[in-house]
C-alpha cells in the first residue's frame, strides 16, 4: 500500500530517480522543488546544481515525465537565516560549518518534512545515498550500500523523529552510473548532467573572497604556536585549522618544513601556525549533538550515566568521521557532563571546532555532534 | 479542468472562437503583399480591427497590433520617452508618472527607464484599497513636465477600478499623455477610449477568450508618433513585424462574444462573485477582503487569510481540484509577496496570505460551492503548514 510521498527534486539526476523509483514502489509522489536562493541565476554554470531557474526547470520536466503534481515551495528566507548566516556566523567565530548539514538539520528534514508533515505527506524523498532499516529499537540510519557513493555522513544530523519519515530510493544502488544508466532508459534529459559539488550560494567557488566580503577584511598577524609573528593575513575569518595553502608566509619555517593552520582567533584577529605533527589531535567534543534513532544506551551500546546535565553514557566503541569524504577512524564515545565526547585511537589531522564528527558502529549512524573543541596529541589547542 | 478559478491568469478560448482561429489559420498569403492573395488576407485583418475597434470606441487606424500586453505598455513607456529624447536631444530629463500598484509589464519598464535612459518615476501613491490617489497625482502634474502618466483601468490583482476619467482629465488639463493599461477590464468593464480621452491603451486577446501572443496598442491619431520598439518592415506606425492575420480574427471574435453578454453575464459574475466572498468569510471569521469595496472587477475576489501562505493554500485547493492563484507574479514557480498589497500599505507577512480568486464566463455555482466546501479545511492545515515552517 502506498502512502503520501514528497519527492524533493533539486533537478538533478539523483533525485529525479529517486522520484521516479517512489512513483514506480506505488506511493503517490508530489514533486517540489526548494527556491532556497533569493535571487537565483538563471542558467546553471560550473558546479552549481541546484538553485538557479534552469535547475527548477530541470526537476520539473522530470516531474512532468513521471506524470506528478509538481510545485516550488520558497524557502529562501529560511536558507538565508539558517544556513547562510549560519555559514557566515561560523566562520566570524574562527570555526568551520559544513552549510551542507545545516540545510539538511533546518531546511530539508526540517522546515520542508514539517511543511509536507502539516499538508498530510507520510513522508518525504531525496536522493541520498544512505538507508533507513527497521532496526530493533525503531528505525536506523545506515551507509548506503557502496561505501564510495555513501552520504550518510550529511544525514548525520537527522533526529529519531526526522528518520521516521525519510525514504532514499537510492540506498541500495551500486553506482553513479547505474543511477544515470537508469535515468538515461527512463529518458530523463538530466541524465548526464554534471553532478554539483560546490557550495550552492557562493557561485565562483571563491569561499574566502565570499565571506571577505561580507565579513570585511582586517589585517592580523600569523603567529607560531610560541607567539613569534611569521606573516600577515586579511582576515583571520577566511582560515580553516588543517589549511596548508595560501598562508604567504615571508620564509620558511626553521625545519624547513611546510606550516599548517593549527587554530583561529577571530577575537584577537590572529592565525596560528605549526608542523603537521601539531595538527593531530586525540580527542573531540561537543555539546549540540543528536542521535539518529535510539541511543546508545537503548541500542544496547553503553551503560547509561546519566547527570544533571542530561542524557550520559559510558564509553563505548565507534568509529567517527569528520568529513563528509573523510574516513572514519575507530574511538570511544562517551557522553558525560551535556558533551558527547569523542577519544582517538589513532590521532587525527587538521580537525577544525564548527565541522560535525559523525559516530558510527559498524555501518549504522548513531549521532553526531558539533565539535566545540579538540585535545592536541601534543598538548591541548581548543578554540578559545 | 476542475474548477477552474484563474480567468484572470488566462481565459480559455471558446469552441466558437476555436474554430473561426483554425478557419483563418487557412489563409494563403502576407497581408502586407501587394498580390490578390494578400490583398484578401489584409481585408480579413483590417475587418478584424474594425470589429476590435468598434468594442474598444476607437479608430481603426489607431489601432498597433502587438506581441500581447506586454509589448504594447513597453512600446507605450519607452516610445514616449525615446521620442522626447529623440525631440528634446539624448540628454533631455524625462519623467514618467505611476503608481507602485501597476502590473510588472509596466514597473519593470519602468524599473528599465529608470536604469538605462536615468527617467525620473514620479509615484502616486495608491490608498489602501488600491486606488490612486487623484489628489497627489494633480501635486505631482504640477510640480514636473511628465512625458506621460500610466495607469491601470482596473487592478489585475486586487480587482479595483482606477478613476481613469479623472486621471485623463487632470493629465491633459495639465498637458500630459496618459497610457492605460486596460488589460485586465477588457471583456469586464465598459471600455471607450475615444470618451476616455487617454492618448493610449493596452489589450490583450488571451485575457477575454482569445490567443495568447494577440494584443495591441491603441494609440491615438492625435498623440505624438512613440519611438518603435522593433524594427524590420515598419509594417504598422513604427511596428515592425509580420502582420497575424488569424491571431486578430481571433480576438476579434473572441471579444465580440465577451461585448454580447457582457453587462447579463457581468452581473452573474459579480453575484457569484459575492456569494463566495460571503461564504467564504462567514466560513473563516478572520479573512480579510482586499481591494475595492464598491468598484471592482465583477470576476475577481481578493482575500489575505491570517496565518497562512498563498502558496500553500494555492497547493492544497489544487489538491482538491481548484485552480486559483496568489495574484502576484511569480519567479520560477515561487510567489513574491505582491506588490500590490505592499503598495496598499500592507505588510509582508499579511502579503503572504494572499489568494485571488477570478471568475468567468463558465463559471457556475457548483464551482463556487466546490470552493466553499473545502476552504476552511485548507485555511485550518495551510495554517498547521505555516507554523511548522516557522515563518
Amino acid at each position: 500500500m502506498g502512502v503520501k510521498v514528497l519527492a524533493a527534486m533539486s533537478g538533478g539526476v539523483d533525485s529525479a530517480v529517486a522520484a521516479a523509483r517512489a512513483v514506480e514502489a506505488g506511493h503517490e509522489v508530489v514533486g517540489v522543488h526548494l527556491a532556497l536562493s533569493r535571487m537565483p541565476g538563471t542558467l546553471r554554470t560550473g558546479a552549481r546544481g541546484c538553485c538557479t531557474i534552469e535547475d527548477s526547470m530541470d526537476a520539473r520536466r522530470v516531474a512532468d515525465m513521471l506524470e506528478i503534481p509538481f510545485y516550488v515551495w520558497d524557502f529562501s528566507e529560511r536558507f538565508a537565516q539558517d544556513v547562510v548566516q549560519d555559514f557566515i556566523d561560523e566562520y566570524s567565530e574562527g570555526r568551520t560549518p559544513n552549510p551542507c548539514m545545516r540545510c539538511n538539520q533546518h531546511i530539508k528534514f526540517q522546515a520542508v518534512l514539517e511543511r509536507g508533515l502539516a499538508l498530510g505527506f507520510d513522508a518525504i524523498a531525496t536522493g541520498h545515498y544512505a538507508s533507513v532499516v527497521e532496526g530493533p529499537q525503531g528505525k536506523e540510519l545506515h551507509r548506503a550500500a557502496t561505501w564510495a557513493k555513501d552520504q550518510s555522513y550529511v544525514l548525520g544530523v537527522l533526529t529519531t523523529e526526522q528518520l521516521e519519515h525519510c525514504y532514499f530510493p537510492l540506498a541500495t544502488t551500486p553506482s553513479k552510473d547505474e543511477v544515470r544508466a537508469e535515468a538515461a532508459e527512463r529518458g530523463f534529459f538530466v541524465a548526464a548532467k554534471p553532478d554539483s559539488h560546490d557550495i550552492c550560494f557562493i557561485p565562483d567557488g571563491d569561499t574566502r573572497g565570499w565571506l571577505a566580503e561580507r565579513v570585511g577584511e582586517r589585517q592580523g598577524p600569523v603567529l607560531t604556536a610560541e607567539g613569534e609573528v611569521v606573516g600577515s593575513h586579511q582576515g583571520a575569518h577566511a582560515y580553516t585549522v588543517g589549511q596548508r595553502k595560501g598562508l604567504q608566509l615571508g620564509y620558511p619555517a626553521a625545519d624547513g618544513k611546510p606550516r599548517y593552520v593549527l587554530e583561529v582567533r577571530p577575537k584577537t584577529n590572529e592565525v596560528v601556525v605549526g608542523p603537521k605533527e601539531a595538527l593531530a589531535i586525540s580527542e573531540l567534543a561537543g555539546s549540540v549533538m543528536s542521535f539518529a534513532g535510539a541511543d546508545p544506551v537503548r541500542s544496547g551500546l553503553a551503560e547509561d550515566a546519566s547527570d544533571e546535565h542530561g542524557f550520559g553514557c559510558e564509553p563505548f566503541s565507534c568509529h567517527v568521521q569528520v568529513r563528509a569524504h573523510a574516513d572514519p577512524v575507530a574511538a570511544s564515545a562517551r557522553v558525560s557532563g551535556g558533551e558527547l565526547v569523542v577519544s582517538l585511537l589513532e590521532p587525527l589531522l587538521g580537525v577544525a571546532p564548527g565541522q560535525s564528527a559523525v559516530i558510527y558502529v559498524g555501518t549504522r549512524v548513531l549521532g553526531q555532534c558539533t565539535i566545540d573543541r579538540t585535545v592536541s596529541a601534543l598538548q591541548e589547542v581548543s578554540s578559545g | 479542468m476542475g474548477v477552474y478559478l484563474d480567468y484572470q491568469a488566462t481565459s480559455p478560448m471558446p469552441e466558437s472562437v476555436r474554430e473561426v482561429y483554425v478557419d483563418a489559420l487557412a489563409g494563403v498569403g502576407n497581408p502586407s503583399s501587394i498580390h490578390q492573395a494578400g490583398q484578401r488576407q489584409r481585408a480579413i485583418l483590417e475587418d478584424a480591427k474594425e470589429r476590435i475597434a468598434r468594442i474598444v470606441g476607437c479608430e481603426p487606424i489607431e489601432i498597433i497590433l502587438t506581441s500581447g500586453g506586454t509589448e504594447a505598455i513597453n512600446t507605450a513607456l519607452k516610445g514616449a520617452v525615446w521620442a522626447a529624447q529623440a525631440a528634446r536631444g539624448p540628454d533631455t530629463p524625462t519623467t514618467l508618472v505611476s503608481s507602485r500598484a501597476e502590473h510588472h509589464a509596466t514597473l519593470d519598464a519602468l524599473h528599465w527607464l529608470s536604469a538605462q535612459e536615468g527617467t525620473d518615476v514620479a509615484w502616486v501613491p495608491v490608498d489602501d484599497q488600491g486606488v490612486l490617489d487623484t489628489d497627489s497625482l494633480e501635486v505631482i502634474l504640477a510640480d514636473h513636465r511628465p512625458v506621460m502618466v500610466a495607469t491601470l483601468l482596473a487592478n489585475n490583482e486586487v480587482g479595483s477600478i482606477q478613476p481613469v476619467e479623472e486621471i485623463a482629465r487632470l493629465s491633459l488639463e495639465a498637458g500630459t499623455p496618459v497610457h492605460v493599461d486596460a488589460i485586465a477590464a477588457l471583456g469586464y468593464l465598459p471600455i471607450n477610449f475615444a470618451e476616455l480621452g487617454v492618448t493610449a491603451m493596452s489589450l490583450s486577446a488571451h485575457k477575454v477568450g482569445g490567443p495568447v501572443g494577440v494584443g495591441a496598442l491603441v494609440l491615438s491619431r492625435h498623440a505624438p508618433e512613440l519611438s518603435a520598439l522593433l524594427h524590420g518592415g515598419d509594417q504598422q506606425r513604427g511596428r515592425s513585424g509580420t502582420l497575424d492575420v488569424a491571431g486578430v480574427v481571433a480576438f476579434a471574435a473572441a471579444l465580440e462574444l465577451r461585448e454580447q453578454g457582457r453587462i447579463e453575464h457581468g452581473a452573474q459574475l459579480a453575484a457569484m462573485r459575492d456569494s463566495l466572498r460571503e461564504q467564504l468569510c462567514a466560513a473563516v471569521g478572520d479573512v480579510v477582503v482586499r481591494g475595492s469595496h464598491d468598484a471592482r472587477l465583477p470576476g475577481n475576489l481578493h482575500i489575505t487569510v491570517p496565518g497562512c501562505e498563498g502558496d500553500v493554500l494555492l497547493y492544497l485547493l489544487d489538491q482538491h481540484g481548484i485552480q486559483v492563484s496568489t495574484g502576484s507574479a511569480c519567479q520560477a514557480g515561487v510567489p513574491e509577496a505582491s506588490h500590490v498589497l505592499l503598495a496598499m500599505g500592507l505588510s509582508e507577512e499579511t502579503a503572504r496570505g494572499a489568494l485571488r480568486f477570478s471568475l468567468g464566463y463558465h463559471t457556475t455555482e457548483d464551482d463556487i460551492e466546490a470552493v466553499v466546501s473545502v476552504f476552511p479545511r485548507v485555511v485550518e492545515q495551510a495554517r498547521a503548514a505555516g507554523m511548522a515552517s516557522g515563518r
